[in-house]
């Protein structure tokens, strides 16, 4: 299982990214994992606002949708088209393919995101 | 995981298969994945472990009049060796199950039933039974029944049997058959829309049959196959899910399925209500649907038309062999014409769609 140490988790297998006011969001290679072969990723409109904990979007495998929770309160500034594409790119590159970019009203927006170290506790605990 | 019901087959697949929760079942998801289980099976073969299906035999001189009173397709018009699809359904229409009968004597049916309704479906012959002369025997747990399903199936089969296969036509089978030395019966049937067989032999041949066949395959690019891919092409073929498109609150002639329906038999539980659903026509019925915008339908999404609640999404996919999101719906009759227009409701977003034929796929 893959992680970086330079990125932030959640409990539901997010990452952020955060460069700045801007935190770019994605899926760990733990949930790619879970997910199997991802066929469609559903995301938000530029310029939307998300609330933490908001459903943002959906990244589909054949089988199932999960839905994705906003990590941080923003604005949507970016959404990566190319992973809406071609969303298998999720499965092959789980950290370079962001989903969306917010930009934070305030960098306490990271606050109770969890640092590498916690999340792979969290992953071993669902082993 | 631990307390699930495990087939004979659990330990050839347990390492390679990503293992699920299926009706009690640790049963495979998939092994390679389910988009390239489902083109193998498409284009080549795919093997699946189908044991957790129950089979149910029904036995002595009241067998056929007994069946014939709770199924709603025609018993009387088997002969030895074919197999029937049809419904046993309760007094108000809805299905209790369907299921597959295969007749081995005028006094010997063989009940083919979903796994997770055996238990119900044993139940519900027994509180059934009454004066006719019937005994009702739960074979599921001694039984293994492998699938092996795509355009080379019969010639893969064909390699380890002395049996012409070619003469076991759609829908007929044969008990008895060797395969590389094992006894089974080979049916000429399938739930991938495909040409294919469903074989079934004793529990303890399980593992033995399974690899043969793995064997025999290799060169013809068989590879194991998982429910994920069992599911995607049935619903291309549109090949009813009990729970999905069929269910105790379903109908077979809501859900397009009234061939299977045979009124010219006297009497059969649900009777009177089927038939008149057939004459006077139904209020919800069973499309075919594809997104005309970007998402993907999935069961229990909510369909609008006009702006109004019309229904729900049975099943639904992003196809693998059609490549479009489609899928299947229960809806108000009056939006059931080919061509209309619908949107369905996905995460609180309304998706353009339009009714189409639910045959997705056929095979050539």
């Amino acid at each position: 299982m893959e992680l970086k140490q330079d990125l932030l988790y959640t409990e539901d297998h997010e990452w952020v990214r955060v460069e700045g006011e801007r935190a770019y969001i994605g899926i760990t290679d733990y949930a790619q994992k879970a997910l199997g072969d991802i066929v469609f990723v559903d995301l938000p409109e530029v310029d939307d606002f998300l609330e933490k904990g908001d459903v943002l979007g959906a990244v589909e495998s054949v089988k199932a949708a999960s839905d994705i929770f906003a990590p941080v309160s923003g604005t949507v500034l970016e959404v990566n088209e190319e992973i809406m594409d071609e969303p298998g790119l999720v499965n092959s590159q789980p950290y370079e393919s962001w989903m969306i970019c917010v930009g934070m009203d305030s960098l306490d927006a990271v606050e109770g995101l969890l640092s590498k170290e916690a999340y792979e506790a969290l992953l071993q605990e669902e082993e | 995981m631990d307390d699930l019901k495990r087939t004979p087959l659990y330990s050839v697949y347990k390492d390679e298969g990503k293992i699920v929760d299926f009706a009690g079942w640790a049963l495979p998801l998939q092994f390679a994945g389910i988009t390239q289980e489902h083109k193998a099976v498409r284009e080549k073969a795919g093997l699946f472990d189908v044991s957790h299906m129950g089979e149910l035999e029904v036995k002595g001189k009241g067998a056929e009049a007994f069946l014939q009173y709770l199924f709603t397709n025609d018993v009387s018009s088997m002969k030895q060796g074919d197999a029937i699809y049809g419904f046993f359904c309760m007094p108000t229409g809805g299905v209790v199950d369907d299921l597959l009968i295969y007749k081995f004597s005028d006094t010997h049916y063989f009940l083919v039933v979903n796994a997770a309704n055996t238990a119900k479906d044993r139940e519900w012959l027994i509180q059934h039974q009454g004066e006719y002369d019937v005994e009702i025997i739960d074979s599921s747990s001694s039984i293994v029944q492998l699938a092996l399903q795509g355009p080379k199936a019969e010639s893969i089969l064909q390699t380890l049997t002395e049996e012409n296969l070619s003469e076991i036509s759609f829908f007929t089978f044969r008990r008895s058959i060797q395969i590389q030395g094992i006894p089974c019966i080979v049916s000429r049937t399938g739930y991938t829309g495909e040409d294919g067989f469903e074989i079934f032999t004793d529990a303890q041949f399980g593992i033995s049959l399974w690899n043969a066949l793995m064997e025999a395959g290799k060169p013809e690019g068989l590879q194991p196959a998982g429910l994920g891919c069992r599911d995607t092409l049935r619903f291309e073929a549109a090949l009813p899910l009990y729970g999905h498109e069929l269910s105790d609150e379903i109908t077979p002639i809501e859900a397009g399925l009234g061939m299977f329906v045979k009124f010219h038999k006297p009497s059969f539980i649900g009777k009177d209500i089927l038939y008149r659903q057939k004459m006077q026509g139904v209020e919800r019925k069973l499309v075919g649907f594809e997104l005309l915008e970007k998402g993907i339908p999935r069961q229990g999404y909510r369909i609008e038309g006009d702006g109004e609640d019309i229904g729900m999404v049975t099943t639904g996919y992003l196809s693998p062999t059609l490549k479009k999101p489609i899928g299947l719906a229960l809806i108000k009759q009056e939006y059931s014409a080919m061509g209309t227009e619908i949107q369905v409701v996905i995460r609180n977003k309304r998706v353009k769609g339009v009714i189409r034929s639910k045959k997705f796929y056929r095979h050539q």
